[in-house]
């Protein structure tokens, strides 16, 4: 169990430095991929978070966050690429 | 033998824990974007694949292993496919590779080694 809370506070810093590229990026594209890479994290955080907790049922919100990791990725790409959504 | 099983989660829980850490570090640290793809896709497939599995183990085998596996499943096709459009909208809006032109490297990023 301890094994688990420390890899939620190492997860926790790996948020915090995922930000540094994000405020930093010199790119759009830098920031979009620290995001996604954010959101592959939180997922992560989330299904651990429900075993610290004793009670798994918070990794049906993980499948959610991932589902609208994926699609706000593309949305975000294909608004850069095309220049509108529709 | 079914006492050593929560140690074997527990440490593929830690080694993804750490390869997150090294990826995102690698995030921060590599020069280009397509170079920090590559640092993502570490925390994408290592780190989110070895955590989960340790989940699974943890957990036993009932319907939150199932839902753990189609997470797993689920990051396994999408991040390569996040990296790859990411990678080809860059390239298509000329966004340089660092490094492929030397002398423009050295002179317009000087201090930045």
């Amino acid at each position: 169990m301890t094994v688990l809370l420390v890899s939620m506070a190492a997860l926790g810093v790996a948020v915090l430095i995922a930000l540094l590229r994000v405020v930093l990026g010199p790119t759009a594209f830098d920031r979009v991929l620290a995001v996604n890479s954010i959101g592959t994290i939180v997922i992560i955080g989330i299904a651990l978070h429900g075993f610290v907790m004793e009670r798994p049922e918070f990794v049906d919100i993980a499948i959610l966050y991932a589902i609208l990791n994926f699609i706000g990725t593309f949305a975000v790409l294909k608004l850069f690429s095309t220049g509108r959504l529709s | 033998m079914e006492n050593i099983i929560p140690y074997i989660a527990l440490t593929c829980v830690g080694l993804g824990a750490l390869l997150i850490i090294i990826g995102v570090i690698g995030l921060v640290r590599l020069p280009d974007v397509y170079s920090r793809i590559h640092a993502s896709g570490v925390v994408d497939t290592g780190g989110a694949a070895l955590i989960l599995f340790g989940l699974c183990l943890y957990s036993g085998w009932n319907l939150v292993t199932v839902k753990l596996i189609v997470i797993g499943v689920f990051l396994f096709f999408t991040s390569p496919i996040s990296g790859h459009a990411i990678a080809q909208v860059a390239h298509s809006q000329k966004i340089d590779f660092q490094g492929a032109d030397e002398t423009k490297t050295k002179t317009d990023n000087g201090g930045d080694a």
